[in-house]
């Protein structure tokens, strides 16, 4: 098994697309911090006008490497399901297309490693691609922009809310964040995976799934109660930004932030069980097709 | 002798479409097995399910005398195989795909192997090329080195010089026949030249339309003094049954609305006369002069 995720590993490394994601999260990352450090200002004061008079913000410090951190998150968590799909869609399909599939499966080697190991390797791959981002959207970020206590904007209800994390409660909620967003991406990995099976070429499973992704994730935003409450449960897109959740925290009696504390960690959790359970469906519906499927490319 | 592949009553089905009915052959023990059929006969359907790249809907596959269902892994540790066209990663170099694919075949290669298998097959100089590079003959070499990276006892080689120029070609039927007579491995080489199956192989079956025709040895079944004889009766079940029992020939075929056999020409007037007194009328019958005619002849009507 390791010998083969060794050599699934070597062949995602030599292929050319494999690094258009890497240089895709950079040139976005870097496009933001540039923006943000010529003129944030102008976002922060936008941001700032719908909040409470008595809300006291230092404005010039407002700004900082973990504010620009969960600005680009926010933005990137969209984007990245894209390029996930775009190894994992290959996976088999990509084989197949080659033709190098067929000679894959000559080989004494079970399908259902085969498919595991192609699995393992796109999380892997999805992994190494949030390290990369957490260099250049935190890491980066704190060496441009500094670091200091971190605003939050939340849209809650009818209401728009700031909370303040203090500077030394922020990094292990980054770290949270970033495992959650491995496991929300990996649901992609794995439903890129399942499509991928049943394809003769890798575009037709890349784009079902960042298909299905737009569709659902416009589903999941849809403030409509009957959807709300038959449709949204079952949809793993609902979960996809629970990340967010390490970032809101409990304020005691006097309105002050409670340090190390998350609002609702039994819905993180909740949504952290059911995005594994979706892999979980995913993967095994992918090894049953997979061994029943008659190779003809 | 010892028969490496045994398949018994194999079939294929898509839907409406039977691609393999009731096939049944073997392989002895270094034999070179030709795997003879017209472009679409069934030859890569039927290989396809010895590499258990296709299931069957029917039918059992034995290879080293085990049921390849139920070894798999084992079994195809000990085989080498390329099906159709010898398609590797063509961003890798030929070495990298070698060693790749050793590494699969659970061999642990060194450089040293690597080369001498490159060596084998002609591409030494070109080892560190990116496969993109490579010509169609190349590729084609490639991926029997590939085949044979980790020493299969059986080698399966499907239409081998599809796609070859006639130098191509020499090359790999000199390395099928070395590989047979200087290593002793047992070879299965399909193809649809008659020509190429009589220069290489020792035994032979023909298919057509998913069924069996014929198998035997390649220099019986090429004996100028057999005749392909096809008779078509008012009953042919019945027909199979009476001539199997008799000593007109060793093996009837049934295929559509046809008997096929092979045996001298000179029986035929008997055989009708015996089938008549078995009260089976005839309504055709139909005398091919050698089994290359009758291949020929298969071949032009399709």
């Amino acid at each position: 098994m390791w010998s083969l995720l060794q050599i699934e590993l070597y062949k995602i490394s030599r292929r050319p697309r494999t690094y258009i994601a890497f240089a895709a999260i950079m040139a976005i990352v870097l496009i933001f911090q540039f923006a943000f450090k010529a003129d944030g200002q102008s976002y922060m004061n936008l941001m700032l006008q719908n909040v409470q008079d008595n809300f006291e913000i230092d404005r010039s410090k407002a700004i900082n490497g973990y504010f620009m951190c969960y600005i680009i998150l926010n933005t990137l968590l969209v984007q990245v399901p894209i390029l996930v799909a775009l190894i994992a869609g290959d996976a088999i399909s990509g084989e197949a297309n080659m033709g190098t599939l067929r000679l894959l499966l000559t080989k004494p080697v079970s399908r259902t490693k085969i498919i595991l190991v192609k699995f393992i390797a796109s999380f892997i791959f999805t992994i190494v691609l949030l390290i990369w981002m957490a260099i250049f959207a935190l890491l980066v970020s704190m060496f441009v922009f500094g670091i200091d206590d971190m605003l939050i904007f939340r849209v809650k209800g009818d209401e728009s809310q700031i909370m303040q994390i203090t500077k030394d409660d922020v990094l292990w909620r980054y770290i949270a964040a970033f495992a959650y967003a491995a496991v929300a991406l990996t649901v992609i990995a794995a439903m890129a995976i399942l499509m991928s099976v049943f394809a003769e070429n890798s575009i037709g499973p890349i784009v079902a799934t960042v298909c299905i992704v737009i569709f659902f994730t416009i589903v999941s935003n849809l403030n409509v109660p009957i959807i709300d409450k038959n449709v949204k449960p079952y949809l793993f897109t609902s979960y996809l930004v629970g990340w967010k959740g390490f970032f809101y925290i409990n304020a005691n009696a006097d309105g002050q932030p409670i340090k190390g504390s998350i609002e609702n960690w039994p819905a993180i959790r909740n949504s952290l069980c059911i995005l594994i359970g979706h892999i979980i469906i995913m993967l095994g519906i992918a090894v049953a097709a997979f061994n029943k499927k008659d190779i003809l490319s | 002798m010892n028969p490496i592949v045994e398949v018994k009553n194999l079939s294929k089905s898509y839907k409406e479409v039977d691609a393999v009915r009731n096939l049944s052959f073997s392989v002895n023990s270094g034999d070179v097995y030709g795997f003879l059929g017209q472009n679409g006969a069934g030859k890569s359907t039927t290989i396809r399910m010895l590499m258990t790249l296709i299931a069957p809907t029917e039918g059992t596959i034995n290879i080293f005398g085990k049921t390849l269902h139920n070894h798999r892994n084992e079994i195809l540790s000990r085989i080498g195989a390329v099906i159709e066209k010898p398609d590797v990663y063509k961003y890798l170099s030929a070495y990298d795909n070698l060693k790749l694919f050793a590494k699969i075949s659970g061999v642990k290669p060194t450089r040293q192997m690597l080369m001498q298998q490159l060596e084998m097959v002609g591409l030494d100089q070109r080892w560190n090329s990116k496969v993109s590079t490579f010509s169609q003959g190349m590729k084609q070499r490639l991926g029997i080195a590939i085949a044979l990276v980790h020493n299969p006892a059986l080698i399966i080689l499907d239409e081998p010089t599809n796609g070859l120029d006639p130098q191509g070609i020499a090359d790999i039927r000199n390395l099928i026949l070395n590989l047979s007579k200087l290593h002793g491995k047992t070879i299965i080489v399909s193809s649809h030249l008659l020509s190429e199956i009589e220069l290489i192989a020792n035994r032979m079956i023909i298919i057509h339309k998913g069924e069996k025709i014929v198998e035997g040895d390649v220099q019986e079944l090429l004996d100028p003094s057999k005749n392909i004889v096809q008779i078509e009766t008012t009953n042919n079940e019945a027909a199979k049954q009476i001539i199997a029992l008799s000593n007109f020939t060793e093996e009837v075929k049934q295929s559509h609305q046809h008997l096929h056999m092979q045996m001298n020409k000179n029986r035929v007037p008997d055989l009708i006369k015996y089938l008549s007194d078995k009260n089976v009328a005839i309504i055709s019958v139909q005398s091919k002069h050698s089994l290359e005619d009758y291949f020929l002849n298969l071949t032009k009507s399709n």
